[in-house]
């Protein structure tokens, strides 16, 4: 019996992988804050990727938590930061985009996370002149 | 003599598919399939400086006030009743409010629009749902009032896509959908949160 030609396995191979490439991202920050994004009916998917910034919000992943407690805490991207921080990283992440006027801000936040923070961060979002926001969340039927 | 042609040997390249591999399983690791999803909503213009109170010269008609205290109960109040409210019934209570199908007077009130290729149309174009929070409201609480009040626009904007144009409103094409959000805009303000009740 003739032996099966193996020759092409890495091609393919490598196809596939070029086409996981494409597809995916790669994860630009590593996270320092812990949080489940809440569920809803009515989401959208994020079309351009390249105009979107994210802010992560929620308590310290477990092992920051003995230096920085467990209290919330707002990530721009490798670091904490306060509320008022936000307007340079909007502005720095603006600077860096094509379609500056399509610029999205993804606010990942935990479910438990008190609104005062969310609303320090949208205040600021409003001064800034970033006003098309996205609460990111998971869907659910 | 004839000097024998030396042939040189070719790769083994059996190896290749196993490299491969392991670069696909790699990158399957590192990244992250998952489409970032969420509620998209629009932040209001920042004030100008000497902007007044625009809430004090509205109807009170006009307004749905939509209050989530910091145990994450819901307050709701327009003209009609004003109260606890569940959040499975919030959905229903906007869409009665937005529409005002039967004119009442003490909902908000109609005007006459005209809309490209809806025509003359009565609409409550005014109207305005008041979300309010405070400081210690848990966000998916909030997150959850969001969610049923676009729900509720949409199923709106579905029922009059699905009786102007046969279609449900993502079939639509791009001047329908700006005819029948022009008929039903979203008008949702965010006042600044309240410190009532509860602790920070």
């Amino acid at each position: 019996m003739p032996e099966m030609n193996t020759s092409s396995l890495p091609d393919l191979i490598f196809s596939i992988l070029f086409f996981f490439m494409m597809v995916t991202t790669m994860r630009e920050v590593t996270l320092k804050v812990k949080f489940t994004v809440p569920a809803g009916t009515e989401l959208e998917k994020l079309e351009k990727k390249s105009a979107v910034s994210f802010i992560y919000v929620g308590p310290p992943t477990d092992n920051l938590r003995a230096q920085m407690g467990s209290g919330t805490r707002i990530q721009l991207n490798d670091r904490y930061a306060e509320p008022r921080e936000v307007m340079d990283f909007v502005a720095a992440e603006r600077k860096g985009m094509k379609n500056q006027a399509e610029q999205v801000i993804s606010i990942k936040a935990d479910q438990k996370t008190q609104m005062g923070y969310i609303t320090d961060i949208k205040e600021v979002l409003r001064k800034s002149w970033a006003l098309r926001i996205n609460y990111s969340a998971t869907r659910r039927n | 003599m004839a000097k024998k042609k030396k042939k040189v040997p070719g790769l083994n390249g059996s190896s290749m598919a196993d490299i491969s591999f392991t670069l696909l399983i790699f990158f399957l690791i590192t990244t992250s399939m998952d489409t970032d999803m969420g509620l998209a909503r629009r932040l209001p213009r920042p004030p100008e400086p000497d902007q007044e109170d625009v809430m004090t010269d509205i109807k009170s008609r006009n307004i749905l006030y939509v209050r989530i205290n910091a145990a994450g109960e819901l307050w709701v109040k327009d003209e009609i009743s004003s109260g606890q409210a569940q959040l499975g019934d919030l959905r229903e209570r906007v869409k009665e409010f937005v529409k005002n199908e039967n004119d009442l007077s003490k909902l908000p009130e109609k005007h006459v629009k005209e809309i490209d290729l809806l025509g003359r149309c009565y609409v409550t174009d005014k109207h305005i749902i008041s979300v309010q929070t405070d400081r210690g409201t848990p966000y998916n609480a909030y997150f959850q009032v969001q969610n049923e009040l676009v729900a509720a626009y949409n199923e709106l904007r579905n029922e009059l896509a699905k009786q102007k144009f046969g279609r449900e409103f993502q079939y639509l094409k791009d001047d329908e959908k700006a005819a029948v959000r022009a008929y039903y805009p979203q008008q949702i303000s965010e006042a600044e949160p309240k410190k009532y009740g509860g602790q920070q």
